[in-house]
């Protein structure tokens, strides 16, 4: 064993707990803190936090199709929408206490309609909040990704759907409350929901939820189905080429993001105590994507610290400066685009570990080579005729 | 019989401002691959032109002179909205050339930033723009057939727009230079053709035209800092079924969707004539996915 190799070999091990540490570090860090998080801040603070987190699955989702699918969806507020709106049901009919929920009864319906009625069961409404906008999803998606509608086009389409439910949202107000939307809850699963000790375990749930979530994306994405993902992101004809069905491949990852879209709304809905088709729009949609770029698209952390980031900026700003708000929301999107690309997490990936890593081991090895062909280029010009047994 | 004349007549009404918004997202995405989600807002500042002439006269002569102020409206919003779209390419989009969909959340930032500073200016609610005296009333057809004035002069104004693109695309080395580089930008660049002056002056003469139409919006309602969202989702999927970036395929696309939406609006609801809309759009691309207007493969 020559002491050249076994250097190497420490500086890659140490590189190697370096990886573990900045991989696996900030999320430690952040998780800790979301425990421990009901300790440290106010009541009213810890409910702003937890609607952050319902936000923080919402971006993750859509970062699962658009930083590594490469389809930017503009229509994802629906999709949290109508996960919102199968709780909200829920919660309304468990509030009305087996009577006609009230804003049904002012607009002059008799009687429940038939397709709300099973939103009365915990056991139905509560996968219906991930079943309800994957299927719809998953529809649009095939019939979009299958005409091979993907960019600019699949964005627009998007968008137009976000107009289009919120409009209808609006336009049913005898279905699903109109502008109002749906408000006024009062317990849940027979606990009263606003009572703080419900909200700090569904601030828990929310907690677990988007953990888990992150996990499954991490392992589903470091598997052969992310790698394909990407490359379909990267090339979709190559992958095409290659005997895979990105139609199939595009539609399940878009069914499974606007699945987990409707999951954030349902916690949500709770947190919050309403939702209405102002959470559905055209803006609140658009706006999920600054949440990822901010943080970083492509990297499953980005979406969680930009949504909390800029929710936080968000409801520190508009609350006192609502004019500031729209300038700097409009900054925002041009800055995290033009500057930024990476976000913030690219940014530190990109220069911490690489620092780190170009630190230890590859500028070691640079330098090394480097000292060796000046010490042998230095021996040549002092002795130009000196033959040196090894090639450097 | 004068009912469904009057519908149709509205459709072309509607059809005819959605064409000269889409013309403009049509001439970014044919020559730039860009789609620009500040369009709307190029509406809006085209539309405030006459308002701020209007207060300008207001103040100075003490009468608005909607008659005088409108006509010199007209192509005041097509210099300002140009002069903003300008401005808007050179600051934000030649940087995301190649990155189309960075290029949507970049414009519509853009987009809010617009609306904003209008918001500031302008005041949050809408106002109203003096129309003209010799704009009122309306040609009587048949007894109970009245067509606005208004409207027709709207159709009018753009019929002229069309053939104002038309004699700049094929009758003026400008435009011919803009379509060798929509055709080939690899091949126009090595003959000579400065393509970045060739997409500035495109993105001026779009947003131009959606500042034409925002001059034609008043004629209809008031307006206010969002004025441009109410249609620009409309022109969005006038371009996605005309075929991004076809010119003759948007004209077409923009009839249909105009005349579909009316159609729609007054047998059933105003809502669910827009579901029906997108439905039906998607359903065609089904059947043509590139749209009305296939572009020819290579």
């Amino acid at each position: 064993m020559n002491p050249a190799s076994n250097v190497s070999g420490k500086i890659r091990w140490s590189v190697k707990i370096g990886d573990i540490l900045t991989r696996w570090g900030p999320v430690l860090l952040i998780v800790v803190l979301l425990l421990i998080a009901p300790l440290l801040v106010s009541d009213f603070r810890l409910g702003l936090l937890g609607k952050f987190l319902a936000f923080a699955i919402l971006a993750m989702s859509l970062n699962l199709i658009w930083g590594y699918g490469g389809m930017l969806s503009l229509g994802h507020g629906v999709f949290f929408g109508l996960g919102g709106y199968a709780m909200a049901m829920f919660l309304k009919m468990e509030a009305a206490g087996g009577k006609l929920p009230d804003f049904m009864f002012w607009s002059g319906l008799e009687s429940l309609p038939f397709f709300w009625w099973p939103f009365q069961f915990a056991w139905f409404a509560f996968p219906m909040t991930f079943i309800l906008p994957a299927v719809l999803g998953g529809g649009l998606g095939y019939m979009v990704f299958r005409s091979r509608i993907t960019g600019v086009y699949f964005a627009l389409i998007t968008q137009a759907l976000s107009l289009i439910v919120s409009i209808m949202f609006v336009g049913q107000q005898a279905y699903t409350g109109g502008t109002n939307g749906i408000t006024n809850y009062s317990t849940i699963l027979g606990f009263p929901v606003f009572s703080q000790s419900t909200q700090t375990v569904i601030y828990y749930i929310s907690v677990g939820t988007l953990v888990g979530i992150y996990l499954i994306f991490h392992f589903a994405l470091s598997s052969r189905f992310g790698r394909l993902l990407v490359a379909m992101r990267d090339d979709e004809n190559r992958v095409r080429f290659m005997g895979y069905n990105p139609v199939m491949l595009k539609t399940l990852v878009f069914t499974v993001s606007c699945g987990v879209a409707g999951i954030a709304g349902a916690l949500f809905v709770p947190q919050v105590g309403i939702i209405s088709p102002t959470n559905m729009g055209i803006l609140p949609s658009i706006e999920i994507a600054v949440w990822v770029a901010v943080g970083g698209r492509g990297t499953l952390m980005g979406p969680v610290i930009g949504a909390i980031l800029v929710n936080s900026a968000k409801s520190g700003l508009s609350e006192s400066f609502p004019l500031i708000w729209q300038f700097f929301l409009g900054g925002l999107f041009i800055g995290s685009v033009l500057l930024f690309p990476t976000g913030i997490v690219g940014f530190f990936k990109g220069d911490i570990r690489q620092t780190v890593r170009r630190l230890s081991l590859s500028q070691a090895k640079g330098q090394a080579r480097a000292l060796l062909h000046a010490g042998i280029g230095g021996v040549g010009k002092i002795w130009p005729n000196a033959s040196f047994p090894w090639k450097p | 019989m004068e009912v469904w004349a009057m519908q149709i007549f509205n459709g072309l009404s509607l059809s005819s401002i959605l064409l000269l918004i889409a013309l403009g997202l049509a001439l970014y995405f044919g020559l730039m691959n860009v789609i620009n989600l500040a369009h709307g807002e190029f509406i809006m500042i085209g539309a405030y032109t006459p308002y701020a002439l209007q207060q300008l006269a207001q103040h100075f002569t003490g009468d608005p002179s909607p008659g005088i102020t409108f006509l010199v409206a007209i192509p005041l919003s097509f210099l300002v909205a140009g002069m903003a779209g300008i401005l808007v390419e050179q600051s934000v989009i030649r940087f995301l050339y190649r990155r189309p969909l960075d290029t949507l959340l970049a414009t519509w930032g853009v987009g809010l930033f617009l609306q904003q500073l209008a918001r500031s200016i302008f005041g949050a609610p809408n106002v109203q723009v003096v129309a003209p005296q010799w704009l009122s009333g309306g040609l009587s057809i048949t007894a109970d057939l009245l067509l606005p004035m208004k409207r027709l002069f709207i159709i009018g104004l753009v019929l002229v727009c069309l053939l104002g693109l038309y004699w700049y695309m094929y009758r003026t080395r400008e435009g011919r230079r803009m379509r060798a580089v929509m055709q080939n930008r690899e091949m126009a660049s090595s003959l000579g053709v400065s393509t970045r002056r060739v997409d500035t002056l495109t993105f001026a003469v779009g947003s131009g035209l959606a500042g034409i139409a925002g001059c034609a919006l008043t004629l209809i309602g008031p307006i206010g800092p969002s004025l441009g969202t109410f249609y620009i989702v409309d022109a969005f999927i006038v371009v996605i079924l005309g075929g991004l970036g076809q010119i003759p395929g948007t004209i077409l696309a923009a009839f249909i969707i105009g005349m579909l939406n009316t159609v729609f609006e007054f047998g059933t609801t105003a809502v669910a004539g827009k579901v029906l809309v997108f439905a039906a759009v998607i359903l065609f691309l089904q059947w043509r996915p590139d749209g009305l207007a296939r572009v020819k493969g290579r």
